[in-house]
């Protein structure tokens, strides 16, 4: 129509946030597309949940804007803005049962009584509660609170939703399970999600872009391969999973190949790479002695002290081995390799 | 094998156990002993002192007094409850106590709600603490000169007569107004205290919640706020309304020639020295108050006390 583009769901430019001399959020720009899951990823006070804030309208912004579906928001009060959020501690109003809960934000805009129960049910039966209307939150376990504050936030059919690490007070498992049924929550609203998390694996597994937020700024805005893989910064490297730092390269733990018998390879061919003896295997070399062996299920955790002096921690997976195999290699010398390819660079770090 | 002997032959010396220790290893194997011994004088304060005083105030209430001696007679009768409910006086006195209670509950609800809202949601933390203090503080002050304060205030002429008479205004005078004024004052932070906590205890995030789901700050006060911290604001006019209930001085200071059910009994006790009637009349706050705190116990304001 008259923008060349199509309006972003979400718009931020130059977003700045300071609570006295704390300068929560220091010039964060976002653009966010319609439809996209998307997360803010970073440590507690890197300024995330301060941005979410600010985009619900809980928090004012000291600079800069925000828009919402093209629709400048920066001084709209929260009840005027077309988004809904899902609270950390879920906030739902313990003196309402699960199904005024969900018909809250409906009541609140008049719609009439018979379409927003339909409405309403219709949220809880989508978010797998139903029969549960007539309970308490009180009466509800963790995953079924926090999906009475899905429904509830749901059921408006607002333009982005917002979720405040929604799942860090779930247990691992029903964690992993929240996480499937988010994802499928969001793909079939099609709903724009703006997830804020500081659990690097729950962004990478839902995301379609993450950004990873450090010190109120943001570090690197990117597709979950493009972040872990291709790192744009130190601090980006070290908190998306660990990177080895290796001469003056950086690699994954789990691209390092340890080998626990250097002496059965040729001692030759260690500069050269032309021993194509297993898949895991690499161009690249180093020499060095296991510091550690962390025995952890599905794989195996080596903390390799190398000749240079770098501790390198490598990951393998527990394919054929089992734990009783690999504790004996606390103190052996073995050789590392990898692969030139999975090598990545990072600019050093700022301070 | 060395330390071996060491060990054994320092086990003999070690002291016997004092009998401190053994009396501490008594109560420790003995936890009913121990609650006895912890509430034995408790126990005997509450019900020798406390109750004992109520039970004596309530069979007093079927005893009379000689007209001629103005000793007491110790005779059962109900005469005093029959004069009390028969002489209109003492139901209008009666009546109108409870209005001003009703009243001064009701100026406090209204004070102090937004009050206790701003330090608990409003202002920062760190100046709570110094709000509560400085609600806290007219307590530390003794009753008598607050009340003899206002009176001074009220009087003809006074602070409050001057502060009205540019908007052509006087004060209300001595009476049933001024006493209310002087109650409301009083009771105000027993009103506060316990909103403020209930307040305080609802998560920031249920505002937030009701904001974000579309409501404004009014709907989210009558919709969220106010069904929550009832049962606070209820436990707080237990305190205003049975404080305002039994009061008297405040009426002898600001009360003009108005009389509540404390100065009936008063009065009897002191120039008529008609205790047993005096009783009675004492009986009438403690009936109203049990069916009160009946009736908020149904609320679960008891649990906010």
């Amino acid at each position: 129509m008259f923008s060349p583009m199509p309006a972003s769901a979400v718009r931020i430019r130059d977003l700045r946030k300071t609570f006295g001399a704390v300068e929560a959020v220091a010039g964060v720009d976002l653009d966010i597309a319609d439809g996209e899951f998307f997360s803010m990823l970073g440590p507690s006070g890197s300024g995330k949940t301060t941005v979410l804030r600010m985009i619900a309208g809980f928090e004012r912004p000291t600079a800069g804007t925000i828009e919402l579906g093209g629709r400048d928001v920066t001084g709209l009060a929260p009840f005027d803005r077309d988004v809904n959020t899902v609270f950390q501690d879920y906030a739902l109003f313990p003196h309402l049962d699960v199904l005024r809960n969900v018909e809250y934000g409906l009541k609140v805009r008049r719609v009439p009584r018979a379409k927003r129960r339909e409405r309403a049910l219709e949220a809880l039966r989508s978010v797998r509660l139903d029969g549960m209307g007539a309970r308490r939150p009180a009466e509800l376990s963790g995953g079924q609170r926090q999906r009475v504050a899905l429904a509830r936030a749901l059921v408006n059919e607002p333009k982005v939703l917002l979720l405040d690490e929604p799942l860090g007070a779930l247990d691992l498992k029903l964690r992993e399970e929240m996480q499937v049924e988010l994802k499928a929550i969001q793909r079939r609203a099609g709903i724009t999600f703006v997830f804020v998390t500081h659990d690097q694996e729950e962004a990478l597994t839902l995301s379609d872009r993450v950004a990873v937020l450090d010190r109120g700024r943001i570090e690197q805005v990117g597709t979950p391969a493009e972040v872990y893989e291709r790192p744009a910064t130190a601090f980006v490297a070290g908190f998306v999973g660990t990177s080895n730092r290796i001469g003056g390269v950086c690699v994954r733990p789990e691209k390092i190949d340890v080998d626990t018998e250097p002496g059965a390879a040729p001692a030759d061919a260690d500069q050269h790479g032309a021993e194509p003896r297993g898949t895991g295997s690499g161009d690249r070399h180093a020499m060095g002695t296991v510091a550690e062996v962390v025995y952890a299920g599905a794989a195996t955790r080596f903390v390799v002290d190398l000749e240079s002096g770098e501790r390198v921690v490598a990951l393998q997976q527990n394919l054929r081995t089992s734990s009783m195999d690999v504790m004996r290699h606390r103190g052996a010398r073995v050789r590392i390799s990898w692969h030139s390819a999975h090598e990545f660079h990072v600019p050093d770090a700022r301070s | 094998m060395d330390d071996d002997q060491g060990l054994t032959a320092r086990e003999p010396d070690r002291p016997a156990p004092g009998l401190r220790r053994r009396a501490a290893a008594l109560l420790h194997r003995r936890p009913r002993l121990r609650l006895s011994l912890l509430l034995s004088a408790p126990l005997a304060w509450l019900v020798v002192v406390y109750l004992g005083a109520l039970a004596a105030i309530f069979l007093t209430a079927f005893w009379t007094t000689d007209t001629f001696t103005g000793e007491v007679v110790r005779t059962f009768t109900l005469d005093n409850f029959r004069g009390l409910w028969d002489e209109p006086v003492y139901r209008t006195i009666a009546l109108r106590s409870l209005g001003v209670a009703a009243a001064v509950t009701a100026i406090d609800t209204v004070l102090g709600l937004p009050m206790a809202f701003y330090m608990a949601k409003v202002a920062r933390p760190r100046y709570r603490t110094y709000l509560v203090i400085a609600i806290l503080a007219p307590l530390w002050a003794a009753y008598l000169v607050k009340a003899y304060a206002w009176r001074v205030m009220l009087s003809e002429g006074g602070l409050i007569d001057e502060a009205l008479r540019p908007f052509g205004l006087s004060g209300p005078g001595y009476g049933l107004t001024a006493t209310v004024i002087v109650l409301a004052y009083l009771w105000l932070p027993y009103m506060i205290l316990p909103v403020y906590t209930g307040l305080e205890r609802l998560p920031d995030s249920l505002l937030d919640a009701a904001g974000d789901l579309g409501a404004r700050p009014l709907r989210t006060f009558r919709s969220v706020v106010l069904p929550l911290v009832y049962p606070s604001l209820v436990a707080g006019s237990i305190f205003t309304f049975s404080l305002s209930l039994g009061d008297y001085i405040t009426v002898k200071i600001v009360g003009g020639r108005g009389q509540l059910i404390g100065n009936v009994v008063y009065d009897n006790i002191g120039a008529a020295g008609n205790l047993p009637f005096a009783a009675a009349v004492a009986t009438v706050p403690v009936v109203v108050m049990l069916g009160y705190l009946a009736a908020a116990r149904r609320t679960g304001a008891l649990r906010e006390l």
